[in-house]
């Protein structure tokens, strides 16, 4: 028995319902494509009314470490040149810790090696004494000073830390999964502030304040002057932009 | 039976071609927002995906890439927005989520700054 054939319209039938379905699935899957983007900040300050900017010194502990305050400002200082926003001034920075010591009070003692993020708070009294802006800027011809406080601490951490791991299943589909690992790290902390003062009027113009950490294995021996700079390199931008636009670099996924 | 069904199904789909067909015109929006976007017109690029979004508010991922476009224009505030359109649109896409961490952090680094009182 010889089957009937059927209708012309009733074969186009599935052949549009396969479209409609491949249309469908298209619709659904996704393309990704990975681009870099520089997104512009403005700068936070208006800067226009100075020609020049001295990185005085900032308040630190001492330290077995590093000389936070030294390595600060002549970081920031070659950064700043190489911005040219404005003209980085090559005066000898001042030595805050006395003035700090003296305006903190006689409770206070002399400054500490520091143990916690707070220990410095107590010596931030001379970032609002106007008066002894006004000299310091006096003397330099009324820049724009930068100073503040700055926190290096070494850390140690235990405890469970939360890594992706990357898998791959039968169908060759990268997979991110969350694995909870047990790991004692050390590492450092830094937390400095940053303090703009003008240097005709003595007054604090505008303050920052950053907190970044690092940490690492505890088997493995990094230098704090390396991890400071790390964890400087990633404050930079945000301190740079406070005088000029920036343009932040990221990566993104963009989606058909 | 199975004629009639088959007839059912396609006319079912036939109700959804429109927005198939709304869907495609964004498609097409978003790809060559992409295309000109890789070549640096991010303000062509801008303008074709609000197209897209515009034909089509249901595409998470037109939303996704006029978020990107924004940042890339400095206009956090509007990428902002459209990244939180895009999240409830897709809630699940891990693309999405992970764009708008980095676009959270992005967003930290440079608004962390107190002004003085």
């Amino acid at each position: 028995m010889n089957a009937r054939p059927a209708p012309a319209r009733h074969r186009r039938a599935p052949r549009m319902l396969a479209a409609l379905l491949g249309l469908t699935l298209s619709a659904c899957s996704t393309t990704v494509y990975e681009v870099v983007i520089q997104a512009p900040v403005s700068a936070k300050l208006d800067v226009s009314k100075y020609q020049r900017i001295y990185v005085a010194g900032f308040v630190a502990g001492p330290s077995d470490d590093l000389d936070a305050s030294m390595e600060t400002v002549r970081l920031l200082r070659n950064q700043l040149r190489n911005k040219n926003v404005l003209r980085v001034l090559d005066a000898d920075a001042v030595s805050l810790t006395d003035k700090a010591q003296e305006l903190a009070g006689p409770n206070a003692g002399p400054i500490p090696v520091t143990r916690t993020e707070t220990d410095l708070d107590p010596y931030t009294k001379v970032f609002s004494d106007t008066g002894y802006w006004r000299t310091v800027g006096a003397e330099l011809d009324a820049p724009l000073i930068l100073t503040g406080t700055v926190v290096f601490l070494p850390q140690e951490r235990t405890g469970f830390v939360q890594r992706e791991q990357e898998t791959y299943d039968q169908f060759g589909r990268r997979q991110v999964v969350p694995v909870r690992t047990y790991m004692e790290r050390k590492g450092f902390v830094l937390r400095p502030t940053f303090v703009f003062i003008d240097g005709a009027t003595g007054e604090q113009v505008y303050s920052e304040s950053f907190r970044e950490e690092i940490l690492y294995n505890s088997n493995q021996q990094t230098p704090a002057l390396s991890s400071y700079f790390e964890l400087m390199d990633r404050l930079l931008p945000s301190v740079l932009n406070t005088l000029t636009a920036q343009k932040v670099r990221g990566n993104r996924v963009l989606l058909k | 039976m199975r004629f009639r069904f088959a007839l059912f199904v396609l006319v079912l789909l036939l109700g959804a071609l429109p927005a198939w067909a709304q869907r495609d015109d964004a498609r097409q929006q978003v790809e060559f927002g992409i295309e000109v976007a890789q070549k640096g017109l991010w303000k062509e690029a801008v303008y074709r995906w609000e197209r897209a979004t515009q034909l089509d508010p249901t595409y998470a991922q037109a939303f996704n890439n006029l978020a990107i476009g924004y940042e890339q224009l400095g206009q956090m505030d509007k990428a902002q927005v459209a990244y939180d359109r895009a999240r409830a649109l897709a809630p699940d896409n891990a693309y999405i989520r992970q764009n708008i961490e980095l676009f959270k952090e992005l967003n930290e680094r440079t608004a962390r700054a107190r002004p003085t009182p």
